[in-house]
């Protein structure tokens, strides 16, 4: 049985979120401090962290520093939406995926069971074909193919694409992207980030105005969804 | 090294030379009409070219023209723009002069003002035309004037030579020389005589005998030289700039300057007048000083008045002029040249009398101070003060009172009777040769102590005394050796010669003193202006020190923050408010010139207006009303002032940006106490209803499900929540972007991005809507805040989700202008109710028809309000076949250059060759 910690400091919260939790059949641990949540985290050896951002103590961000330094585990962050800054911080710092407060019960678990979906089969990722609807993107090879014909893709473009396929669901800060596949002397050039995924949704999705893969987590980033 | 390239012209001189050009490209160009004599056809072609100018279809404005009743003339006026004169009563006369105010109130491209030389009556804004006609340049408005050659100030005395009639309107050389163009009108004198005769040149009666002294063949010939000379000399110059500006040649200016030196005589205008002709065409700075010495400083007050007028003169001419305190002439002119870097001394021939000849003249001096000067001597003119000039020193002095020296000659006889008193008892043991030195010292202290004249009387006395007591025959005055002569004449030269040191070190003593003294008051109120708080302290600090070093009344206008200036509702100096003219004021603030008393502006006020300069603008304006209006002539004390006038604004200056800081500090401070307030105003609003949409979905989660009627009041509790959220939300932006804390983090964006991200944000909601999005592939980068912009998006179709019903279309478009993108959100609903396209975005209008879905009206303020910041704006509309549509504007801007290296243009991407970079 999966174990989830729960850190939130305030308790009608963390009791809904316990409910609904364990109706999903999943193990919950709480803390309200991010001093005992470390304490949690190296004791109940968690598969996935769920962590209010505004906490007592410390800064949540502190948290996410700490755990990263010997631990991979997934932790999805929670915010409210005026705080932009805060989240891609808290992405950056190495959380996986955000939630805006208030929040549907509903979108909680999907996100929940994509990340631990995602660390159940991490080995998965490095798959050499990634394909969804009539796309198919081999990544050894370097092709992608939509319908069976080839689409043809630029060096930049197909490097984004790679970037943005090998993790799925994962929430990409604009930073990441810029500086993974334009390199670190681009990261203030944005825009080109946004013409590239432009380029992508008008060669890769249905309709281009309305993305199903390419994501965008506005004012954040970009997200994969591999499947709808 | 290589020599430096000799030809090429000096960078920092080009730079001026276009900046000037630049200054002068703003200002109007003056064409002057330029003639030897009146009646050569000036005005008459004057008014030619402004037809000519009026058909190319220019605004053409007549300000003042004098036809001279001659009729060709006139008929040239005929179908110009006529300016009415402006009357102005004069003692009980009424005078026209030129309207210079509705000249600049019409503004028209080209105005003609004859006879530019002209004096304006009593009353007027300035003394003379010629300042009329800068203030129309400075405008920006061309001006065509006329003058006589007779009318330059600096041609003034050759043409009163030449002719036997000095004119009193006389026109200062740098305002003929910056003319942009000046246009010759030539007549050669026979034709001008026939026309006299023939009476084409109109006379009145009263000139007519005037005229025909002046309107001599003789004359005239050498009128016409003069004019083409001048004329020639304009053109060789330009000559001259042109080879600067073309680098034809270079001309490696020395720019050693010229130096009048200006005595007491009236012939020293000549001195002043040549120096300016020869700085003028030596292209070189000069100046003029006076030199006060000891012996100077006595002069009677005639002198001293006509000192300052020369040096006005010469300030006119455009000398730098300075009074120099100086032991000798020669030494402080000499000091002088050499801090100035001047090389050429001009001075007047000394008409010296039988005695002075034996001495050496003022120019030997000066070469035996200074060899390396070059000295110009010019005879001074014949005038009746210069009669005067062998008195000078026996003239009474100018400033000392009576009776201190009434005193030291009776100090003298007292010192010679108590010499008399030690000495009569003496002779029994001491030769009379030693009872001398004794009366010798009672001169030297007549001398020390009183001066020349007492000293004088005591050498006299004690020579009697010491003859009729102690030399043999006693009793007597008869001498009967001759060797006393000598014990009188010893006696008399040392006590001159310890009077005159004495009366030096006096002088020497008494000029240190006033120099230190305002150095001194100087320095102590630029530290009282320092330490000072508010502008009413500097308003205090300010009326003390006048009235202390000035003995004068003052007020400091300082500018508000609105830029006008208020009269004070009282001063400490008493000055008489009802003087202060708050219309000149204004004008010597928005101008940073001086105006007023003693100024060229204005001079008939009664007081003087000095502009409070500082380094970013002018802060207000100083008004002085002096005891004696006098003293603000003297260069020194007017120096003084200001000086004082630009410490005072430095200190408004201080003062401005101290509050300028401090209230940046107080916003900074509320700003960061608002958003404070916000963030936790959100995070207490937020929490709990994050915790009251969570339990309430969770009970309708929970397994075993809720019987029917619980699990429908658990959902109508999660959707009030939800609902309360969204208009908390609102509440928080609307009162962040009304205060003004929000900070665009605005970037460079297809728009197509962030609607396709509003619209899946509002998926759940618009599920049996038919969402239509046009094709934005043609529409470049846009600068937005793209979660501000989300906001708009989602709150434009919530509402349009909300207001209409199921299977509603809702079409996002977006048009390409010359300046913005405008962006509508159409729908195919009920549209609005009649007028309520007006007050939609309208926030809580409480009391009237409260809308059954509430907070929708806030989110479309806040959408209106997101716009705004951006720059845009956003009304709605009905559709004409029904449906609601809402239209907002976003800026183009420039977007930034999207250049792509040639791999990653993609040929078989069509939509590539859209790439934002292509506008339209």
């Amino acid at each position: 049985m999966p174990v989830i910690l729960v850190v939130e400091d305030e308790q009608d919260i963390r009791r809904f979120l316990r409910t609904s939790l364990e109706a999903e059949g999943l193990h919950v641990f709480e803390a309200g401090t991010v001093a005992t949540a470390v304490v949690e985290a190296g004791t109940r050896k968690p598969d996935l962290v769920i962590l209010d951002l505004g906490l007592p103590d410390l800064d949540g961000i502190a948290f996410i520093e700490r755990v990263r330094t010997w631990s991979e585990l997934p932790i999805l962050v929670l915010s409210a939406r005026v705080e932009e800054a805060q989240k891609i911080a808290a992405l950056d710092a190495g959380a996986d995926d955000y939630l805006t407060k208030p929040f549907g019960v509903g979108e909680l678990v999907a996100r929940v069971r994509a990340l631990l979906r995602r660390r159940m089969k991490g080995a998965d990722v490095d798959a050499p074909t990634v394909t969804w609807g009539d796309v198919k993107i081999d990544l050894v090879r370097r092709t992608v193919e939509r319908a069976e014909v080839p689409v043809h893709m630029t060096p930049i473009e197909f490097r984004l694409l790679s970037l943005l396929v090998c993790n799925p669901g994962a929430v990409m800060t604009q930073r990441h992207l810029l500086r993974e596949v334009w390199g670190p002397s681009h990261s203030d050039q944005s825009h080109y980030l946004r013409i590239y995924m432009g380029r992508l949704r008008r060669k890769l999705e249905v309709d281009p105005a309305r993305p199903q893969h390419f994501t965008t987590e506005t004012g954040i980033g970009y997200r994969f969804v591999l499947d709808r | 090294m290589a020599a430096p390239d000799r030809d090429r012209p000096d960078p920092d001189t080009l730079l001026a030379q276009l900046q000037h050009q630049h200054a002068l490209s703003q200002r109007g160009k003056l064409r002057v009409y330029f003639g030897a004599s009146a009646g050569v056809g000036k005005t008459f072609a004057m008014l030619a070219a402004a037809r000519k100018r009026q058909e190319e279809g220019r605004d053409v404005l007549i300000g003042v023209v004098e036809t001279h009743g001659r009729s060709e003339t006139a008929a040239l006026l005929d179908g110009l723009a006529l300016l009415p004169q402006k009357q102005i009563e004069y003692k009980a006369n009424r005078l026209l002069e030129f309207d210079l105010d509705a000249a600049l109130a019409i503004h028209p491209e080209l105005i003609l003002v004859d006879e530019l030389a002209h004096t304006n009556a009593p009353g007027s804004r300035h003394p003379k035309r010629y300042q009329d006609v800068e203030e129309l340049l400075a405008a920006g408005i061309d001006v065509y004037t006329t003058v006589n050659v007779q009318h330059l100030e600096s041609l003034n005395d050759v043409v009163g030579g030449i002719t036997g009639i000095r004119v009193n309107e006389t026109l200062p050389d740098r305002v003929f020389d910056r003319a942009d163009e000046v246009m010759l009108v030539d007549l050669p004198p026979d034709e001008l005589l026939n026309r006299l005769r023939e009476g084409k040149v109109y006379l009145p009666e009263q000139a007519r005998h005037a005229a025909k002294n002046f309107f001599r063949k003789g004359n005239l010939i050498a009128l016409r030289e003069l004019a083409l000379r001048q004329t020639a000399d304009r053109v060789d110059d330009q000559m001259r700039e042109y080879r600067v500006d073309e680098a034809i040649g270079q001309i490696w200016k020395t720019r050693d300057g010229v130096l009048a030196c200006v005595g007491p005589n009236a012939g020293d205008e000549h001195v002043v007048r040549s120096a300016s002709r020869l700085a003028k065409q030596l292209d070189a700075p000069w100046h003029a000083v006076y030199v006060e010495t000891p012996t100077l400083q006595r002069l009677p007050e005639t002198h001293r008045a006509n000192i300052l007028r020369t040096l006005k003169l010469a300030q006119e001419l455009g000398a730098q002029t300075a009074t120099l305190p100086g032991q000798t002439v020669e030494d402080a002119v000499v000091d002088y040249c050499g801090r100035h870097n001047l090389s050429k001394i001009v001075v007047g021939r000394d008409r010296a009398s039988y005695l002075q000849r034996l001495r050496r003249s003022f120019a030997d001096r000066l070469v035996l101070a200074s060899p390396e000067l070059e000295i110009v001597q010019v005879p001074s003119s014949t005038s009746g003060i210069a009669q005067q000039s062998n008195r000078i020193h026996t003239g009474p002095p100018a400033r000392r009172a009576k009776s201190p020296r009434w005193a030291g000659y009776a100090w003298a006889a007292v010192y010679c009777a108590v010499a008399m008193a030690i000495a009569w008892p003496l002779p029994t043991w001491f030769e009379p040769v030693n009872i001398a030195m004794l009366f010798m010292l009672a001169v030297v202290l007549a001398a020390v102590r009183h001066g020349r004249g007492p000293a004088v009387l005591a050498a006299v006395l004690n020579v009697a005394a010491f003859d009729f007591f102690f030399v043999a025959p006693r009793l007597s005055f008869a001498v009967g050796d001759v060797q006393y002569l000598l014990t009188f004449v010893v006696m008399l030269v040392v006590g001159l010669i310890i009077g005159h040191l004495t009366g030096h070190l006096r002088y020497q003593a008494r000029v240190a003193t006033h120099r230190e003294a305002r150095v001194r008051s100087l320095y102590e109120v630029a530290r009282e202006l320092s330490v000072a708080l508010l502008p009413e302290q500097v308003v205090s600090i300010s009326e003390g020190f006048i009235q202390s070093t000035f003995r004068a009344k003052s007020a400091l206008l300082v500018l508000s923050d609105t830029d006008s200036l208020t009269l004070p509702a009282a001063t400490t100096t008493g000055l008489n408010l009802s003087l202060l003219d708050l219309s000149i004021a204004q004008w010597v603030n928005d101008r940073a010139e001086p105006a007023g008393l003693a100024t060229d502006t204005l001079p008939g006020a009664a007081l003087l207006y000095l502009p409070l300069r500082a380094p970013m603008r002018t802060r207000g304006v100083l008004a002085v009303q002096p005891s004696n209006a006098r003293w603000l002539l003297v260069p020194e004390q007017r120096r003084q002032l200001e000086t004082f006038a630009a410490l005072a604004a430095l200190a408004l200056e201080r003062l401005h940006y101290v509050d300028v800081a401090q209230r940046a500090l107080v916003r900074i401070e509320s700003e960061r106490l608002r958003n404070a307030l916000l963030s936790a105003v959100s995070h207490d609003l937020r929490t709990p209803l994050t915790a009251l949409v969570g339990l309430a979905e969770t009970l309708t989660l929970m397994q075993p499900a809720l019987p029917r009627a619980q699990g429908e009041l658990a959902e109508a509790i999660r959707s009030q929540a939800t609902r309360m959220t969204t208009v908390v939300t609102n509440l928080l932006d609307m009162a962040r972007l009304e205060g003004g804390g929000v900070k665009l983090n605005r970037q460079w964006h297809p728009l197509e991005e962030v609607i396709g991200s509003a619209v899946a944000a509002n998926a759940s909601l618009l599920r049996h809507h038919v969402i239509e999005v046009g094709d934005f592939n043609a529409l470049p980068l846009l600068e937005f805040d793209a979660v501000l912009l989300e906001r708009v998006f989602s709150n434009l179709l919530e509402n349009a989700g909300k207001y209409t019903p199921a299977g509603t279309g809702i079409r996002i478009d977006a048009f390409l202008r010359e300046r913005d993108v405008e962006i509508v959100v159409a729908d195919t609903g009920a549209g609005f109710p009649a007028g309520g396209e007006e007050t939609i975005f309208e926030k809580f209008t409480r009391g009237e028809k409260e809308s059954a879905t509430p907070g929708v009206g806030l989110g479309l303020a806040v959408a209106k309000a997101i716009v705004n910041a951006h720059g845009g704006k956003m009304w709605a509309e009905s559709a004409p076949g029904g449906g609601a549509r809402f239209w907002f504007t976003l800026p183009r801007g420039h977007p930034p250059a999207t250049e792509l290296p040639a791999d990653e243009v993609d040929p078989g991407d069509v939509n590539s060759s859209a790439l934002p970079s292509r506008h339209g």
